[in-house]
């Protein structure tokens, strides 16, 4: 499978480059409203055809996959950076600190996520752009998304901790924070990796529902999200069938991210 | 001869056999609820699907024929108003029986207008009744005649039964007795209703046949609206009684036939911004929300052509005001479209010291005009006219955010903490007269949207719709009534309190296996001549 994972970096580094370079790429802006072309069909002048408010397709799949793709993994290493944080103290200090800790992350995992983050998206402030109000709404995934990926460090961690060459450190008058930088954390690496290329793809996809609920990114800036949106229609979808590229280009993407990963680092 | 005398029977018993299959098709309707109807009691009726339910098995005293939009009788054969608009007389049809067979008399209507005024029930319809403190006198008199008096003058009094379906004080299944064309036959909770021919329905056709033709109506409970469309196409449905635009050009495209555009309905959308003194926001921007000439400008920035053109694919129509052209008599015909004039507008912002630098229009203080619009999320079409006045506005320099919002926290916004800019959001008006608007046009009120429940008129012309509404309320005479309201709709159109976008088409989906069918703008647009409708012969003869 080797060669399936270059062909997945390959398109992944392909797809990033054309979301950085859309400033040059796309034909129009994303937000312009060509209203004499609603929903028009492709054309040379709209590669992808027009939106139902005639904003060219092709440039908002760019935009919109730029800033999913982008944010996405910013989302995910903030999380995983939080679930490291979390999950390896918790993990390598064992005892009631762990306990504690452990039972905070099952009251978090037990919270009805998608309400929380509704309920939070209703809390931000009006008057934002639709850039910060997109960064807020990643943040926010970040930030509530770490709970799942500590459970699992933390038991990394602890059993880290018993290792024999955590002993050999700690005989040889390692402790503390020096234990916990030089020998703990290189040994968690793989799994904070893993961890951290199975958020992208969630984050992606839970932004993308939100943006179906029609709480995801404002207006007028896209992601995927607000362009899988138009998918909602079945019956409209069928006689216009380019408007399901945003679906197969987001398809393509997340199995791209998990070919990514090798044997090692999948989940077991 | 021979011949002649077998072409001649052949033509009557073609000709005898059309009318047969018109007035007693048979068979069973079929069509879709969007959700369960939450109550069968009809006084409590206030979702769509209840208000269905009612109106197909409610018998009433008068009904507001929905094609000619004028009253007419139905239990009560005659009725009068007298005292000022305060009491109401009814002559009822003698001889009528509920659906259990139990005998119809002038007691009901008591008994049924004791139910619907009494506090304790809540009932929604009972709301329009209540006009001063009092209670409600109701006189069984002689001769199958009943009298209601109510505490004040209630203008457009009778108009008002056509929403109070009568009920039995005598029958054994009490609210599940019916007088109406159709009764409730079996209810499978969340899957199904199946309503079934009154035999004791009093209606007949001019030949005297008894109505209605059809045997019974299947209600299926289905929320997503691709599946009910594909069973419309599939013939396992006969209508949808109200389509959504992208829907209605798919019909358009696969069967014209099926499609019925009936014109502009009553249904508004509109925009307005907060001009609650007490609410959090900074006083600069109340300065510009209470200016005239900031509401009108904005309200000339807007393109509404191309919005009922784009987002309503042609189905909708500019807004005037708040009334909207399909309510014949109390529509004012001397109001306009705001015309889109970008230049305008920016005219009547520089009069207020408004001024634009480099593409960025600023308030006499220098701030950048930037202001945000709350709608609710899911609802595409008003994402879609956000979106197009956001584009719009930035011809005059203004940056709009536009924000989507779950119901209830857009509710608790505009409601009780106040801590927005503008909203936008749509009116589903049911009603002709209105009285159903005084909640909405009395400074008074809590649903007074751009600024509920003042103490004292904030402005003058808020002042004198208050006295308008009033007047028009407590008026017996149409004419006189019709003056009032004219003069609040040119003062609504000059100040614009509520930037009216466009009224939207009623859009139905009509099988041909259904006949005598006659769209119409008022609810409900298709099966509001229910016990006139037919069905196809081979189509009655498989159901």
């Amino acid at each position: 499978m080797k060669w399936a994972r270059i062909a997945a970096i390959v398109f992944l580094l392909t797809v990033s480059a054309a979301c950085l370079l859309a400033d040059f790429v796309a034909p129009a802006s994303y937000a312009h409203q060509f209203r004499d072309l609603p929903d028009a069909p492709p054309s040379r002048q709209h590669l992808l055809g027009t939106d139902d408010l005639g904003r060219d397709r092709f440039s908002r799949v760019l935009y919109g996959t730029r800033v999913s793709l982008l944010l996405a993994p910013a989302a995910a290493l903030l999380s995983s950076l939080l679930a490291a944080f979390i999950g390896g103290i918790a993990g390598f200090a064992g005892g009631w600190l762990e306990r504690c800790v452990m039972a905070g992350t099952d009251l978090f995992l037990s919270l009805p996520w998608l309400f929380l983050l509704i309920t939070v998206r209703a809390l931000m402030p009006l008057n934002v752009s639709p850039i910060i109000s997109v960064v807020i709404t990643f943040a926010l995934l970040g930030c509530l998304g770490w709970a799942g990926a500590a459970r699992v460090i933390c038991a990394d961690a602890r059993a880290l901790a018993r290792s024999d060459f955590i002993l050999l450190a700690r005989a040889s008058g390692s402790s503390g924070f020096r234990l916990l930088w030089r020998h703990l954390v290189p040994n968690l690496k793989p799994v904070l990796y893993a961890q951290f290329w199975i958020s992208v793809p969630v984050f992606i996809l839970t932004e993308a529902n939100l943006g179906i609920l029609g709480l995801g990114v404002a207006e007028p800036l896209p992601s995927w999200g607000s362009l899988l949106r138009e998918l909602e229609s079945f019956s409209t979808v069928t006689g216009q069938p380019w408007q399901l590229v945003p679906l197969i280009l987001f398809i393509v993407v997340v199995s791209s991210f998990h070919l990514v990963l090798t044997k090692e680092e999948l989940p077991a | 001869m021979k011949k002649v005398l077998v072409v001649l029977g052949l033509f009557i018993l073609v000709v005898l056999g059309s009318s047969s299959v018109l007035a007693q098709s048979g068979g069973e309707l079929r069509f879709c609820l969007r959700s369960e109807p939450k109550t069968f009691n009809p006084l409590l009726a206030a979702d769509d699907s209840s208000e269905t339910i009612r109106y197909l098995t409610g018998g009433v005293l008068m009904r507001v024929n929905r094609l000619t939009q004028e009253l007419e009788p139905e239990l009560a054969e005659s009725w009068k108003v007298t005292n000022g608009g305060k009491t109401i007389t009814f002559q009822l049809h003698d001889g009528l029986h509920f659906s259990d067979g139990t005998a119809f008399s002038a007691d009901d209507v008591a008994f049924t207008i004791q139910q619907l005024m009494d506090p304790a029930l809540h009932s929604p319809t009972g709301d329009s009744f209540r006009a001063g403190e009092g209670t409600v006198e109701t006189r069984v008199l002689p001769k199958n005649r009943v009298a209601i008096t109510f505490p004040a003058p209630i203008a457009g009094l009778d108009r008002l039964f056509d929403q109070v379906a009568i009920m039995s004080v005598t029958s054994p299944q009490r609210e599940m007795a019916v007088l109406g064309a159709y009764y409730v036959a079996e209810n499978k909770a969340g899957s199904y209703i199946l309503l079934k021919r009154n035999p004791y329905y009093w209606r007949k056709d001019p030949v005297g046949r008894p109505l209605p033709y059809i045997d019974s109506v299947h209600l299926d409970i289905q929320q997503n609206r691709d599946v009910e469309m594909l069973r419309l196409v599939r013939g396992q449905i006969d209508f949808i009684n109200s389509i959504d635009a992208e829907y209605f050009d798919k019909v358009v495209s696969q069967d014209p036939a099926m499609a019925h555009d009936a014109g502009v309905s009553l249904d508004s959308e509109q925009i307005w911004f907060n001009q609650v003194s007490s609410s959090p926001l900074p006083s600069y921007k109340k300065a510009w929300f209470t200016s005239t000439n900031f509401r009108r400008a904005i309200s000339e920035a807007i393109n509404r052509e191309d919005m009922a053109r784009i987002v309503f694919r042609g189905h909708a129509r500019p807004a005037v005001g708040p009334v909207s052209p399909a309510n014949k008599f109390w529509f004012n015909s001397k109001l306009q479209s705001h015309p889109f004039d970008q230049k305008s507008a920016l005219q009547r912002l520089a009069q207020d010291g408004f001024r634009l630098q480099g593409g960025v229009l600023r308030d006499h203080d220098g701030h950048a005009v930037e202001f945000s619009v709350i709608t609710n999320a899911g609802n595409k079409y008003r994402e879609r006219m956000a979106t197009m006045i956001q584009q719009d506005l930035t011809g005059i320099g203004i940056k709009l955010n536009v924000v989507t919002l779950d119901f209830p926290s857009l509710i608790e916004r505009i409601t009780r903490t106040f801590d927005y800019e503008a909203c936008l959001l749509g009116l589903v008006n049911d009603d002709l007269d209105p009285n159903s608007e005084m909640n909405v046009w009395l400074s008074s009120s809590d649903t007074h949207q751009w600024n509920p429940s003042e103490k004292t008129p904030a402005t003058a012309w808020e002042a004198e719709i208050d006295k308008l509404m009033r007047a028009q309320a407590s008026n017996p005479n149409p004419k006189k009534r019709k003056e009032y309201y004219d003069k609040v709709q040119e003062i609504a159109w000059q100040q614009e309190p509520f930037i009216y976008l466009v009224n939207k088409n009623a859009l139905s989906a009509v099988s041909a296996a259904v006949h005598n069918v006659h769209p119409v703008v008022l609810r409900p647009q298709v099966y509001w001549n229910m016990d006139e409708l037919t069905l196809g012969n081979e189509v009655a003869r498989n159901r």
